[in-house]
């Protein structure tokens, strides 16, 4: 029931959002939800922590903005391709990182987006530190104009969307169920019977591709692949999203993505005190306040009932 | 390329290597007496760095006070005050965090480390700020006949390595050293025989952190003082402490030496690979040797 | 009495529509004018640059009356933390949400190459006085961008051509690995080899570099004469230092700093510097109308003005004087006035904005003091010729800049 409302206002609130705040900075944190959204799968469902989302961030945005540019492809293409490439890397981050537990799986995710990271910053068609710029909005369907803001708004809202569903509908389907029962005890599940890893790649790749959509819809925003999109400062920005929204909730990284965006945003003109204010939630949350708040939310809402 | 340049490029690398090792040393230690990924480790080894400078240059600007704490000093006292800080972290938050999923160990010191850098950015500029208290007795160059080699330098690297021995030295081959690592592998037991066990730890996280601060006072007449100094090593280290063997003291000293010496060779032969090499050979060791070359898996 | 009411209708709409365009020509967006001052506040650049840079506008709004045709003058400021994203988006945000007219400052190439490129679209004024790649003005040339203080082109026409007519032929380069230190190094490295030198090698260091020492042994294994630094502000203090620190100077090498601010032979100290020669467009010490300015400047940031804070006062001034002239905001005729300006003021003397945004103005090759030839704080260069304009910036006929080619 909380989770019926909490979509009625997600969605009222995507869809007037452009008429009260600066369209750009909006479209910026749907991108930024539906990368805690891809992250909190495999964190808050399959209980695998990765350092490295970053790789699929920053590198499906460098793909999508180069087809767009050089080749011509059109704004959704681009997008597709980008997000085609977030898979394949998954996969391969995946398959290599999967067969290791815990804390080294944290590492070894770390150690290869810091590879990638190396190679946008060396390879010429990145631009290095000048990132890829002059990425092209071009016209949606061949006819719908992207450099209008309202157009563009409409369309990230609609990919938002729809990764948004993806996920609802892995967690809630029997696959998702498996994987909050590896997540709980995996050592049972194991005995019964399931294909461990195969649950864990196929998380860690679904979490990958939909980490790369937001990438590569935030390169057609802004026209521009930076190399800060594949720091591992990225990755640590949307743990921070996902924990302060409510780990392992459906909402929580949606609502974590938009307080924290809000909060640097309008702090911007703070410099640094930002940083520690970031850092000061972080430390609250996870000390006193690890339900974040979607989930004090629902625990608020199951008081109620009672 | 001549035997001048790489002896030269060597030793260059020797200068980051026993950085490499002293933090890693420290993260080892952490790890693999405690289970702690110590993230805010990078952020330490930059508070060592500060407080010698502030003890240096501001002082009187900042407090009134109209003191100036030179470098054998701050050699002394830096790493009392970020050990001090690192028993108030350990005691009033990780603690509470033990029973709980090891990420959240992980994520505070995250958290931590992004208060302390954010701190710091607001009153220094991030591109780093020089230290003026390098002491006059070790100013002037060596002339190593390859090369002229600052004194500081070559007198940080001995006193770095001086003390990645020692401490080795004292955990594994010392009464204390042993008895810290029984509280670690079997806690009640250990206890059960009289030995305060959380205390060990809290000091044994305590020692971590000071490592860190003295890396930082150390590093400081060289590399200058930045906020952001630890949060560009923290990563090399991780993956420093992992190929050595993240239970692994002397793995990590070994492996922070040979990995700074690899990656300044690297600077001359093949410039750009020169920060990737050592993630490259992280994922290797991750892949065939996952406990690390030197470490026993837990 | 129809015919009348008609002519008396048509009257009316002729001189309605008449009288439209004088009133749309003599009015403000917005109703004010906004100058947005985008830079490096807390990294790097930030000395030569930065919070001065705000000072700097602060004072040209200023003096010029604090106001233009009775409507209020207002200044925004940003840090861009030398990330062209962070630059860009925040340039985006002004100009669509924050009715900004015109962006001035722009240090780090790479910023300034992104925001002209998004300001050409938006149709919006920049005057860049903070950074320094001829791909503003070339390659990437536009039509409403305008380069003030100096670019890669002229530094090396001044300061290579020194130290290739005293012997330092052949060269090698420590480059910072980004828009501007490629820059400076291609056009450095042609002033040299036109003059007969030889480049020897180079090696990419990134920005923001901490530990040159690698580098530095690299260039003196080179067997170059001259060690060409193509960098700037923290990253060139912190080659020169370390080169002190190994003895390469000593050991019969020379260092060209391709880019040097005031703010950084203060921060060396006159021990170090002394003797290093490069070229600028401003001395604050120059002659008494720069002087007057600059102690003004000093009393309010705590040190003596660079080239580019004494631009920052210029640009932003002339840009008030050509909306005030033409009696609008509007773009395409601010900068079209802006072309036809000869400006003069403390900081340039009879300087022309070129087609392609080049800004064509007289340098100076100065040399650092000797310790003992200093006689205070700030006293630190001698002024050793001038390059005129003509040969310190690219012609229109050399340009590549596709406006005017």
């Amino acid at each position: 029931m909380t989770n019926r409302i909490l979509f009625v206002l997600m969605l009222v609130a995507g869809l007037t959002a452009p008429f009260f705040a600066y369209p750009v900075f909006v479209m910026d944190l749907l991108c930024f939800a539906l990368f805690a959204c891809a992250f909190n799968l495999l964190l808050g469902y399959a209980g695998l922590l990765s350092f490295g989302h970053a790789a699929f961030f920053g590198g499906a945005a460098y793909i999508t903005g180069y087809v767009t540019k050089e080749w011509g492809f059109s704004p959704l293409l681009g997008i597709l391709a980008g997000t085609g490439f977030a898979l394949i890397l998954g996969s391969a981050f995946g398959f290599l990182a999967i067969r290791r537990q815990g804390i080294y799986f944290a590492m070894v995710t770390l150690a290869l987006a810091q590879i990638i990271y190396f190679l946008a910053l060396q390879m010429p068609f990145t631009g290095g530190e000048n990132g890829l710029q002059g990425i092209p909005r071009g016209e949606l369907f061949g006819f719908i104009d992207l450099n209008n803001s309202l157009a563009m708004y409409y369309f990230v809202f609609a990919i938002f969307l729809i990764g948004f569903g993806i996920i609802h509908r892995t967690i809630h389907s029997p696959f998702g169920e498996v994987l909050q029962a590896i997540r709980e005890n995996e050592s049972r599940a194991l005995s019964l019977g399931y294909d461990v890893d195969r649950f864990k790649l196929l998380a860690f790749v679904i979490s990958a591709t939909l980490a790369g959509l937001a990438g590569a819809t935030k390169a057609i925003i802004f026209q521009f692949a930076a190399l800060t999109n594949a720091h591992w400062q990225t990755s640590g920005e949307v743990i921070l999203m996902t924990l302060v929204g409510g780990l392992g909730t459906v909402f929580g990284p949606v609502v974590g993505a938009v307080t924290v965006g809000a909060l640097s945003h309008e702090l911007s003109a703070f410099g640094s005190w930002v940083q520690v204010i970031l850092g000061t939630i972080f430390v609250v949350c996870v000390m006193v306040f690890r339900r974040g708040i979607v989930g004090e939310i629902h625990r608020l809402a199951r008081r109620k009932k009672d | 390329m001549s035997m001048q340049v790489i002896l030269a490029q060597a030793l260059l690398g020797l200068n980051v290597g026993v950085f490499y090792a002293m933090l890693s040393l420290g993260l080892a230690v952490i790890f693999g007496l405690l289970n702690i990924i110590n993230f805010a480790h990078g952020a330490m080894y930059m508070l060592g760095a500060f407080i010698a400078l502030i003890g240096y240059s501001f002082l009187e600007q900042w407090f009134g006070i109209n003191v100036q704490i030179g470098f054998w000093a701050s050699l002394v006292l830096v790493p009392l005050l970020v050990g001090l800080l690192g028993v108030l972290i350990e005691r009033f938050m990780l603690r509470r965090l033990y029973a709980l999923d090891h990420i959240y160990g992980l994520l505070l010191t995250f958290g931590i480390t992004l208060i302390l850098q954010g701190l710091f950015s607001n009153y220094f500029n991030v591109s780093g700020t020089p230290y003026p208290g390098q002491p006059e007795s070790l100013s002037g160059v060596v002339n190593l006949g390859f090369m002229y080699f600052p004194t500081y330098r070559l007198f940080a690297i001995v006193f770095s390595l001086v003390v990645c021995f020692a401490t080795w030295f004292f955990i594994e081959h010392t009464k204390l050293g042993s008895r810290l690592r029984a509280g670690v592998e079997n806690p009640e037991l250990t206890q059960a025989f009289g030995l305060n066990v959380p205390l060990m730890i809290t000091l044994t996280f305590a020692f971590g952190a000071g490592l860190a601060g003295l890396a930082g006072v150390l590093a400081a007449p060289i590399y200058s003082v930045s906020p952001l100094m630890g949060a560009d090593l923290i990563i090399v280290v991780f993956a420093v402490v992992v190929i050595g063997g993240m239970g692994s003291i002397m793995g990590a000293i070994l492996s922070g030496l040979a990995l700074g010496l690899i990656e300044g060779l690297t600077k001359v032969i093949y410039p750009p690979a020169a920060s990737t090499v050592i993630f490259f050979l992280m994922v290797l060791v991750l892949l065939f040797r996952p406990a690390g070359l030197f470490g026993k898996e837990k | 009495m129809f015919k009348h009411w008609k002519q008396g209708l048509v009257g009316a709409v002729a001189a309605a529509t008449l009288a439209l365009p004088l009133t749309a020509a003599g009015a403000l967006s917005d109703d004010k004018i906004k100058i947005g001052v985008l830079s490096d506040m807390s990294g790097v650049y930030k000395s030569l640059e930065g919070p001065g840079a705000v000072i700097a506008a602060q004072m040209a709004i200023e003096d010029f009356g604090g106001s233009v045709m009775g409507k209020p003058i207002e200044i925004i400021s940003a840090d861009h933390q030398n990330k062209p994203d962070i630059g860009a988006s925040t340039a985006r945000e002004w100009i669509d949400a924050k009715q900004v007219d015109m962006i001035t400052a722009l240090d780090n190439s790479s910023v300034a190459l992104s925001v002209q490129g998004l300001a050409k679209d938006k149709k919006i004024i920049t005057m860049n006085t903070g950074a320094g790649s001829t791909a503003l003005t070339e390659e990437q040339c536009s039509p409403y961008g305008i380069h003030y203080v100096y670019d890669t082109h002229a530094l090396p026409v001044g300061t290579a051509t020194a130290m290739v007519k005293n012997g330092g032929k052949k060269w090698f380069f420590i480059t910072a690995d980004y828009a501007f230190g490629h820059s400076l190094r291609d056009n450095t490295g042609a002033v040299v080899e036109s003059l007969g030198g030889e480049v020897v090698g180079n090696v990419n260091a990134p920005l923001s570099t901490n530990d040159f020492s690698s580098y530095l042994l690299q260039a003196q294994s080179s067997g170059a004469d001259v060690i060409g630094l193509a960098n700037a502000g923290q990253d060139t203090v912190n080659a020169i230092k370390q080169a002190n620190q190994f003895r390469i100077v000593q050991s019969g090498q020379k260092l060209a700093g391709m880019l040097v601010f005031i703010t950084d032979v203060h921060s060396m100290g006159l021990d170090i510097a002394q003797g290093l020669q490069f070229t600028t467009a401003f001395v604050w010490n120059q002659n008494e109308e720069t002087t007057a300015w600059s102690e003004r400047f000093h009393e309010r940031h705590g040190a003596m003005p660079t080239m580019v804070h004494a631009g920052v006062y210029s640009a932003v001034t002339n840009y008030l004087k050509a909306v005030k002239e033409t009696g609008t905001d509007n773009t395409d005729t601010v900068r079209a006035k802006l072309g036809e300006m000869t400006l003069n003021d403390m900081f340039v003397k009879g300087g022309k904005i070129a087609p392609n945004g080049s800004m064509l103005h007289d340098m100076y090759l100065v040399e650092v003091k000797k310790p003992s030839e200093s006689k205070s704080e700030w006293d630190l260069l001698n002024v050793v010729s001038k390059i005129p304009a003509d040969q310190a910036y690219i012609s229109m006929a050399d340009t590549k800049c596709s406006l005017v080619n």
